[in-house]
């Protein structure tokens, strides 16, 4: 019998190079999370002994933790792949911040409009994301294969029907595909993977004492000096990490002491509430997560 | 722990799919809190169950299906317990949404069939059971859900159990088992019911974690379909794909099918190394002793027990599209890794949901399932679906829109390809070509009727007879006469109409003749069906790009006015869609051009292609 985990990888490398057969300017979505890293693996091992045949596509927000970026261009080397890294330049010259801008307004421009961006500039007729079914329930309704029209735009009441592993590539002009090969993987089955093929992935995730300040309910880490304390506030020591990571500002860290996979994974098989908690654009009104798809974002 | 188990829920509207994945999930602890405060909100805002919590809004992730309580597309939720991991799929019930219900059941090992204990079988039960059995879902849950709304009635439930017996018996399942359950309540769903001393069986997530839905093994032999050829540098080539069927070893050889090359394995590539076998449903990268030509839609196979191939088969289908399927209509089929040319040519009958019952059908609706032959333009290797479901399972897309159309599944061939061979000629095209010292050419005329075509085809013909060109004219109205008198004017004869004027204009370029077509050709893909049977540069498609407004006024032979008191039904322009051509070759606008200046920009066009 097959063990969970080895038909999942193999389902998504099948996915990965039915993508790349069937498609003429592929590029993967390397957002640099531990999911990014596990569909990095895949795509290593799909077409090994080569390196996979695409570039990573980075969309940087400027505000992402110091640690990922540093993590990211080790691992585009790491990989032999080419890294392709935009940034919205005309949001960073209006100052775009998510302190200053709160999280809807800077997620549209720096997120969902630069991602936009870097899609048209670069023509991909195909786009690989890492989101899986069980993060967010807009997402549990999407396809492998999600097929956007012109424009990026999703329209979840016409999905084109998925049958098998009969995945319909075929698109127009000025029309793209989303190929997103974890989609059947769960946030445990990706921790468990991640130990058995010695993954690596950002240190944030392991506990580590960090400077943190509380905003609401919620310990944000101050990674940089752009980070506006209060009046007399001084961010203090905490053994925390990272369940999910994004742009620093809008990712909450939890109080851990989880500082091994072991520990990682008997924590996430024990949380009590989901790791999207952490991130604070997923909270803003209802079907957020959705809307935000059909705008384009991933 | 046993593998992990991918099941269903289908039935009709209202019958509680959503809710029982709800109450799973929640039984099973796998809603986290801040999931769960949400559902408390949402529940209040969109619920229907009163004051209670709504479980069905836990899976109903879209705006819309919140707001009108429905579930439209399939959606996929994870859980487990000590004993299993799951993966199911939530399917919508109404009729209009059976394709997405279809795409949660092809993947699935097990369904479970709600039906509400009020209610009995509904049409959607029944058609949901076929065609859950269709894709050969081979164990089914008969959940009769909300006996609590009927009192936990032992007679009602059993007879409900014998209705759904009598409808399956002959549907091929390996197991059905039916309990009486209460999503709402959670009754018989992780806990037994206290109301329910007369069911002894086990309760619904019971028996998820222990039905056995593994297949006998059978020894079946190796077959790969080629997904992708890597080649990085000229030191490596690697044939990339997922074993469909049985094993390999280093040293085994096998044979590229279709093709028939044969080489040993010399490689079973994997991450970082290699290993000495490839089983099913490993995912790898195999290299070959020699240099043999294989590219994406191949088979490697067995050599002692090769796959077949063919470019005719039975299939039953599901039409997924409101443009529904219609015979003659050129489309792709894709099939395993292969992609070819495809058209249906015949639809034996189309299944009656209710009854069973085999009926006539000259196109297929949406949600129609039925039995059709298909001719592939290329042969390709198959296997039937009861035997090996990665082989003989294919999605049909519409080659102008790209919409998947239909899915299917082969049951036969109906003749095997290697048999027949093409009578092999040694006067040949260019021959005959040069005998009579012209280029062959299909000119091809489309627009509405009274557009202006045969007038210009006529004159053209003259032309280049007079030019001492070999020449012929096959006209819409004349031969409808002959050939074609047995069609009428529904799509579906207007397809086989065009498709038999193509073959016929073929055969005769084949015969070096410049062949003229006058046809309304209403329909972009006849068109481009005409176009590929041709070579490049043989066909030159010229659009008599005339108003609708200026046909009518003209109308030479009556038939607007007839049509406009509706005594002529699928008229084009009217009551029929006329399709503009995308870019022809030629387009002539008849209100400032003469027949004449008309005939000088086509023959200009031709001279350019001889």
């Amino acid at each position: 019998m097959r063990s969970k985990q080895s038909q999942l990888e193999a389902q998504s490398i099948e996915i990965i190079r039915e993508a790349v057969a069937t498609s003429s300017n592929p590029v993967m979505m390397y957002s640099v999370g531990k999911d990014s890293s596990v569909m990095l693996h895949l795509a290593r091992k799909a077409f090994w002994p080569a390196p996979p045949p695409f570039p990573l596509l980075h969309v940087d927000t400027t505000w992402k933790f110091r640690e990922m970026i540093a993590f990211r261009d080790l691992m585009a080397k790491e990989s032999g792949m080419e890294l392709r890294v935009h940034i919205n330049l005309a949001a960073q010259e209006e100052g775009i911040s998510p302190f200053v801008h709160g999280s809807e307004r800077y997620t549209d421009r720096m997120k969902t409009e630069g991602l936009k961006q870097a899609l048209d500039s670069g023509g991909y007729d195909l786009i690989f994301g890492g989101a899986r079914r069980d993060e967010e329930k807009s997402r549990a309704k999407e396809r492998i294969f999600s097929f956007r029209a012109p424009g990026h735009r999703w329209d979840p009441k016409a999905q084109r029907p998925e049958l098998w592993n009969l995945y319909n590539t075929r698109i127009n002009t000025g029309e793209t595909i989303r190929v997103f090969p974890l989609s059947n993987w769960t946030e445990a089955d990706i921790w468990q993977y991640i130990a058995s093929e010695n993954i690596p992935i950002v240190p944030l995730y392991f506990a580590a004492e960090r400077p943190v300040v509380k905003r609401g309910d919620k310990w944000i880490m101050v990674d940089d000096e752009r980070f506006p304390l209060n009046a007399g506030e001084s961010p203090e020591m905490r053994l925390v990490r990272f369940r999910t990571l994004g742009c620093y500002p809008l990712t909450a860290a939890q109080e851990s002491n989880a500082d091994t996979l072991e520990k990682i994974i008997e924590e996430t098989l024990a949380a009590s509430s989901s790791e999207r908690e952490g991130r604070l654009i997923d909270h803003d009104g209802a079907g957020s997560m959705e809307r935000k798809k059909q705008e384009g974002y991933f | 722990m046993l593998d992990a188990l991918r099941f269903i829920t289908c039935g009709s509207v209202d019958d509680g799919k959503s809710t029982l994945i709800g109450r799973l999930l929640y039984e099973s602890k796998q809603i986290f809190e801040d999931h769960y405060q949400e559902l408390e909100k949402a529940s209040g805002k969109y619920g229907t169950q009163g004051k209670e919590l709504d479980l069905a809004l836990l899976v109903d992730g879209l705006q819309a299906e919140r707001e009108q309580g429905i579930t439209i597309d399939v959606a996929y939720r994870f859980f487990s317990t000590e004993n299993r991991k799951f993966i199911v799929a939530d399917t919508p019930g109404h009729e209009q949404y059976t394709r997405n219900m279809a795409t949660g059941a092809s993947t699935a090992d097990l369904a479970v069939l709600l039906i509400d204990a009020r209610k009995g079988l509904l049409t959607q039960t029944k058609r949901h059971s076929r065609i859950v059995s269709m894709l050969g879902v081979r164990h089914i849950v008969v959940a009769v859900n909300k006996m609590d709304m009927i009192g936990w009635d032992e007679a009602a439930f059993n007879a409900i159990v014998t209705d759904i017996r009598a409808l399956v018996e002959n549907f091929g399942f390996a197991s059905v088992q039916a309990i009486p359950m209460s999503a709402l309540t959670g009754d018989n769903v992780a806990f037994h019911c206290e109301q329910t001393p007369w069911y002894t069986g086990p309760s619904l997530l019971e028996y998820l974690e222990s039905v056995d839905v593994s297949k006998p093994e059978a020894i079946q032999p190796f077959r790969m379909p080629v997904q992708y050829v890597n080649r990085p540098n000229s030191e490596f080539r690697g044939y990339c794909g997922c074993v469909a069927s049985g094993s390999i070893n280093v040293g085994d050889s096998i044979r590229v099918v279709p093709g028939g090359a044969e080489a040993k394995v010399k490689s079973v590539v994997i991450w970082q190394g290699e290993q000495p076998t490839a089983n099913t449903g490993d995912a790898v990268t195999i290299t070959l002793d020699r240099e043999v030509d294989v590219s994406r839609g191949q088979v490697l196979s067995s050599v002692d027990d090769p796959i077949e191939i063919s470019d005719q088969f039975e299939a039953s289908v599901l039409c997924l599209s409101e443009h529904h399927l219609v015979p003659g209509r050129p489309y792709l089929i894709k099939l395993h890794t292969a992609q070819v040319g495809v058209t249906i040519s015949n639809i034996k009958f189309k299944l009656d949901i209710n009854q069973g019952s085999h009926l006539a059908a000259s196109t297929l609706e949406l949600n129609d399932i039925g039995e059709v032959t298909l001719y592939t333009n290329l042969p390709v290797a198959f296997e039937s679906y009861k035997q090996c479901k990665t082989l003989g399972a294919f999605i049909l897309i519409d080659r102008m829109t790209n919409e998947t159309v239909a899915a299917g599944m082969i049951n036969f061939a109906l003749r095997r390809a290697s048999n027949v061979h093409w009578q092999s000629v040694e006067i040949n095209k260019a021959a005959r070509a040069t005998l009579k010292s012209q280029k062959p050419a299909c000119i091809w005329f489309t627009g509405l009727s009274g557009s202006g075509k045969s007038t210009i085809a006529n004159l053209l013909e003259k032309r280049l007879f007079v030019a001492g060109q070999h020449t012929y004219l096959l006209d819409g109205d004349n031969v409808r006469h002959g050939l074609n008198r047995d069609l009428g004017f529904t799509e579906a004869d207007r397809v086989e109409n065009i498709r038999r004027v193509a073959e016929v204009a073929k055969l005769m370029v084949d015969a070096g003749l410049i062949v003229i077509v006058s046809f309304i050709s209403p329909f972009r893909a006849e068109r481009e069906y005409a176009r590929s049977l041709f070579q490049e540069g043989e066909f030159v498609e010229v659009f008599v790009d005339t108003p609708l407004t200026e046909c009518e006024a003209r109308d030479v032979k009556g038939l607007y006015a007839k049509a406009r008191q509706g005594k002529i039904a699928n008229f084009t322009g009217l009551s029929s869609p006329y399709e503009r051509p995308d870019s022809p070759e030629i387009q002539l606008n008849t209100l400032n051009c003469s027949p004449d200046q008309c005939v000088q920009t086509i023959l200009s066009e031709v001279i350019k292609q001889q």
